[in-house]
């Protein structure tokens, strides 16, 4: 695990004020998203940040519900925005139809909102609504999915596809221990998705560090049901299997069901994204799952917090720099028995 | 010949489309619209009634509002067409292609314009030939087209966006001449056209005939395959129509475009008062329903309302419409 820890740690470092950021922010919202909410966040701050302010609006926009992950990003926005009496938090209706968000972006531009803090269904397809909210100076944050153009946002906060890749990786390394000979599979999410294809690379890119490669592959699409059979199949497929990373926790329902229908107990599974259902099961720790990457459903609740400190012309109290930077790309640690505890508050209910 | 005859040997059916009835249904209609506003005024005062918030709607009734009229077409028509929001992400997706969209480069943007309407279009042709000579129920064929296109989309598409790089496209229907959206010009435009040919030509006459009663048609002398087929394309046409509206929208085409438009439009036209069974349609009902279904939306964008919440209410208003339109219908007769 210190391995880990290290080795991640060494490779943002790389990116000098952005990892800094991402320490910060991903202590922050573990203690702070909770839905009891202690106001954790505050003991963090060595500066006035979290003092009440001037009235910040904001306008929130994401997709429908539809998987436990999208639930729990505006559930965890709501409930950061509640934490401090100073901002009036606006949300609309959660939509698959870019149409309606595209009109939700525009009612909140006619109120004239201070910040809009916007998961876009497609994020090229709300680039244009978004530019004319920023033409209009309003503060625009985007999260996980990227707008096609550097003029619509002031600032990204994004997950780590690639580095979810990479920590799944690097921890069957850890567990291999040098053993060139284990079978390792992976249940992909939906393949033609460039998140799919980024967690893909950095899985592959980590397992050729230590000699491994993926032996058997398939693609389910991160529903339950899809999960199930994707998993029935692979492991009809490969009669022996050492590791195996599944991308997604929600998809994961269906992974374990098919796991458990065929009776198979050889290997070590590896989550996605961080659901408690999975974490709880790690905790008890009698099922293949031994740990699980997580993909913060937190990044929302961090856009807000983001949208008053930019309203509020305040910087983030943990770096030198003044003004709020431009990109935040949150960590994706491995969550294995030892520290469940840290994260299992934090995670989303799929 | 049949077609001045036609209009003439069928006039109580037609009569009674947009006749007295029509207007009573219409009165039902603006008294749930005015008592939306009225919610939206006591709720969210002048945020509600602001000239942009009332442009916002419009924008949004637009893309889904161009659908309805032509479904409007469909169902007076006797058919039911489920394939709408597949087309428009079909059309939307063919349209900017980068083979189109170098096309467009050389010949201008019209090119994108013309490729999202002609593949609408010809999806309505084979929706229609299918039903109208295949003898396939309307609910199945065009099932499967909303399963084929929507999967030709992605495949197409290979399930990315596809940013439409033509500035000027964008600048064309981004445009607001008189200050009124260019999409919204493109939405009253369609319904003008489209309660002009319903109610004003022997095309229109024809539809209630079909849809009343296809074999009494048949033997008034309509070929009633025929204007079937010509129905379902002119559903495909405003499908085009509303990529077209979509992709300067969202500057984008993707197979993701219109998900769930059917049940949108075939809602907005029902409780707009055009039966279900068909032979009676209005094209002003249809524009108060889409209307009505976007002012709802608006209202409880306004006032910080949950999905949930939004749905009940949808179901409701569905219920209590059609509820309220049998009441007047049997009142009436």
């Amino acid at each position: 695990m210190s391995t880990i820890h290290h080795r991640r740690r060494r490779g943002l470092a790389l990116i000098g004020a952005i990892a800094a950021a991402t320490l910060v922010l991903s202590a922050c919202t573990n203690g702070s998203s909770s839905d009891d909410g202690a106001n954790s966040t505050v003991d963090k701050s060595n500066t006035d940040n979290d003092k009440s302010g001037d009235k910040v609006v904001i306008g929130f926009s994401a997709p429908a519900a539809d998987h436990g992950w999208m639930g729990a990003i505006t559930k965890n926005a709501v409930a950061q925005a509640k934490q401090y009496d100073d901002i009036d938090l606006k949300v609309a209706e959660g939509t698959n139809d870019v149409n309606l968000q595209i009109s939700q972006v525009e009612t909140f531009i006619n109120d004239k909102v201070d910040a809009i803090v916007l998961l876009p269904f497609d994020g090229a397809a709300m680039t244009a609504v978004a530019r004319k909210a920023m033409d209009a100076g309003i503060i625009v944050i985007n999260v996980d999915r990227e707008f096609d153009s550097p003029f619509a946002a002031r600032t990204t906060v994004l997950g780590d596809n690639y580095g979810m890749g990479v920590s799944a990786g690097t921890y069957v390394c850890d567990k291999a221990n040098g053993d060139k000979n284990k079978v390792v599979a992976e249940i992909a999410g939906i393949d033609s998705l460039p998140l799919t294809q980024d967690r893909s690379r950095g899985f592959k890119d980590a397992l050729t560090k230590c000699g491994l490669k993926v032996n058997n592959r398939v693609a389910a699409e991160f529903t339950v049901e899809s999960g199930e059979k994707a998993a029935s199949n692979l492991l009809q497929a490969a009669p022996k299997i050492d590791y195996l990373w599944n991308h997604d926790d929600d998809q994961g329902v269906g992974v374990l069901a098919a796991i458990k229908n065929a009776n198979r107990k050889e290997f070590v599974m590896i989550g996605g994204a961080g659901s408690a259902n999975v974490m709880r099961a790690i905790k008890a720790d009698n099922t293949v799952l031994k740990a699980t990457v997580i993909y913060p459903s937190t990044q929302a609740a961090d856009a807000i917090k983001l949208a008053r400190l930019l309203v509020q012309k305040k910087s983030m109290s943990d770096l030198s720099e003044i003004e709020v930077p431009r990109e935040l790309k949150l960590s994706a640690p491995v969550v294995t028995k030892d520290n469940v505890d840290t994260y299992l508050k934090s995670a989303f209910e799929s | 010949m049949s077609a001045t005859d036609t209009s003439t040997t069928l006039p109580s059916t037609a009569g009674r489309g947009g006749g007295s009835l029509g207007v009573a249904r219409n009165l039902g209609l603006v008294i749930a619209l005015v008592l939306l506003c009225v919610v939206g005024i006591i709720t969210s005062g002048d945020r509600f009634a602001s000239t942009d918030n009332m442009l916002t709607i419009l924008r949004l009734a637009a893309v889904i509002g161009v659908v309805s009229i032509g479904m409007t077409f469909v169902i007076t028509g006797g058919g039911i067409d489920l394939s709408v929001g597949a087309i428009v992400a079909l059309s939307s997706v063919w349209a900017t292609t980068t083979g189109t969209q170098s096309m467009a480069d050389d010949f201008g943007w019209i090119v994108m314009v013309f490729s999202a309407v002609i593949v609408g279009t010809a999806c309505g042709v084979v929706n229609g030939v299918l039903i109208a000579y295949g003898k396939i129920v309307p609910f199945i064929a065009t099932l499967a087209m909303l399963a084929s296109a929507r999967g030709l989309a992605e495949i197409i598409a290979d399930r990315k966006t596809q940013i439409i790089t033509d500035q000027g496209f964008t600048d064309f229907f981004g445009a607001e001449p008189l200050g009124i959206p260019m999409i919204v010009i493109i939405f009253a435009l369609v319904t003008l056209v489209g309660w002009f040919l319903l109610n004003r030509t022997t095309f229109g006459r024809r539809t209630f005939a079909v849809g009343g009663n296809p074999e009494a048609a048949r033997l008034a002398g309509i070929k009633v395959q025929r204007h079937t087929v010509y129905l379902y394309a002119l559903l495909g046409t405003t499908c085009g129509i509303a990529a077209v509206m979509l992709m300067s929208r969202t500057t984008t085409g993707s197979s993701t475009h219109g998900l769930g438009y059917e049940l949108d439009a075939i809602a907005a036209v029902v409780i707009g008062g055009t039966l279900l069974s068909g032979g009676r349609g209005t094209v002003i009902g249809t524009l108060f329903g889409v209307i009505i279904f976007t002012t709802l939306t608006n209202v409880f964008t306004l006032n910080n309302l949950s999905t949930s919440a939004q749905a009940v209410a949808k179901g409701v208003i569905i219920v209590v419409a059609v509820l309220l339109q049998q009441r007047i219908a049997d009142r009436k007769t």
